[in-house]
């Protein structure tokens, strides 16, 4: 009989209900806490209780991303794969795989110094916007109006102690309506599609900012684009987020790899956690 | 049935739902600290101060 580990350091509705659906499955499954495991370059697969399948769902990226590659070493399954995080973890990397795959995506500049982007900035124009290339939940995305703000915001980056603050992400401001696409992408299926509407006095429509989530029609481009660029970064359970471009169509601007889906489960009919269950499973009896 | 904790911060009393499982985030209502339970067996709790929210936290 197959189990499941849910391999996380904080337990989240996520967590939790992908528990309490491998349970009502009749699946053995356990939650582990990433942050009591250590492994050696001389430890052994057998010196660790876990499942024939690890779902890897912690919420600091790099504690997830390296406990992910000791268990791959050790010869765990580990969903997603340590080469699928680091891909989806780093938004410069992502955008690079996104565009040698043909698949639609946001045009971007990547500067290496606070003259160059700068000079980057100034040579394209305004409005833009300013990412972390390693960050999430919107923290550090800052738009661009003109060019007082960028220095000013630039200036702030050089000050910031982690050397990541020194790589430039620039990214055009997509014409889009207030809102952006997420779809959650499991193996070679887009089970289910979200709207995220920014909030009162917010332009960014990140859940964790307080977007407001609608459920969205899966429509052919979507599903095409979806599965596309799951596959471009490696594939797995994955949420690939999408702008509607209103001259070009969809953009495909990030790639989640611990897909929170807490939202989406508060609008969606399809059973997220149960899907997510099966797909491990699968993926442990290959 | 619900369990009662203290907050290790203010003293205020903090309701724990039955479901709580190891590794979930408590919050106390008052002074709003952040607590992990690290321990559970019965209705008998063991907490730690939450960690706080890293830069890299997040999807």
């Amino acid at each position: 009989m197959v189990e499941v580990s849910i391999l996380c350091d904080k337990v989240r509705f996520e967590e939790k209900s992908l528990y309490e659906k491998a349970q009502n499955k009749g699946i053995k499954s356990e939650i582990v806490d990433a942050k009591t495991i250590s492994v050696g370059t001389y430890s052994k697969k057998k010196d660790f209780h876990l499942g024939d399948v690890i779902l890897q769902r912690c919420v600091s990226y790099y504690r997830g991303l390296y406990v992910t590659a000791c268990l791959e070493f050790l010869g765990f399954k580990v969903i997603n794969r340590f080469d699928v995080g680091q891909i989806c973890g780093n938004k410069l990397i992502t955008s690079i795989k996104l565009e040698q795959n043909k698949i639609p995506t946001p045009k971007t500049q990547f500067a290496f110094s606070a003259e160059s982007g700068l000079e980057s900035i100034k040579k394209t124009g305004f409005p833009q916007v300013l990412k972390p290339i390693v960050g999430s939940w919107g923290r550090g995305i800052y738009p661009l109006r003109d060019l007082e703000t960028a220095s000013m915001i630039i200036e702030m980056r050089e000050e910031d102690d982690s050397p990541l603050s020194r790589i430039y992400y620039i990214q055009e401001m997509v014409d889009r309506p207030t809102r952006d696409i997420r779809c959650i992408v499991i193996g070679d299926q887009a089970i289910t599609a979200i709207y995220r509407h920014s909030s009162e006095s917010e332009w960014r429509t990140n859940v964790a900012r307080g977007g407001i989530v609608e459920l969205a029609h899966i429509t052919k481009e979507m599903e095409d684009l979806a599965l596309k660029a799951a596959k471009a970064v490696g594939g797995g359970i994955l949420g690939v987020d999408m702008m509607e471009d209103k001259n070009r169509g969809l953009v495909v601007h990030e790639v989640n790899n611990t897909v929170e889906f807490r939202g989406a489960a508060s609008v969606s009919k399809v059973d997220i956690p149960g899907e997510i269950i099966n797909y491990g499973i699968k993926v442990a009896r290959r | 049935m619900k369990s009662k904790v203290e907050c290790q911060e203010c003293g205020a009393e903090i309701s724990v739902p039955e479901d709580a499982v190891v590794g979930e985030i408590i919050t106390c209502p008052d002074c709003g600290g952040e607590y992990e339970i690290t321990s559970k067996i019965d209705n008998n709790l063991e907490l730690k101060p939450a960690e706080r929210v890293g830069e890299d936290w997040g999807q």
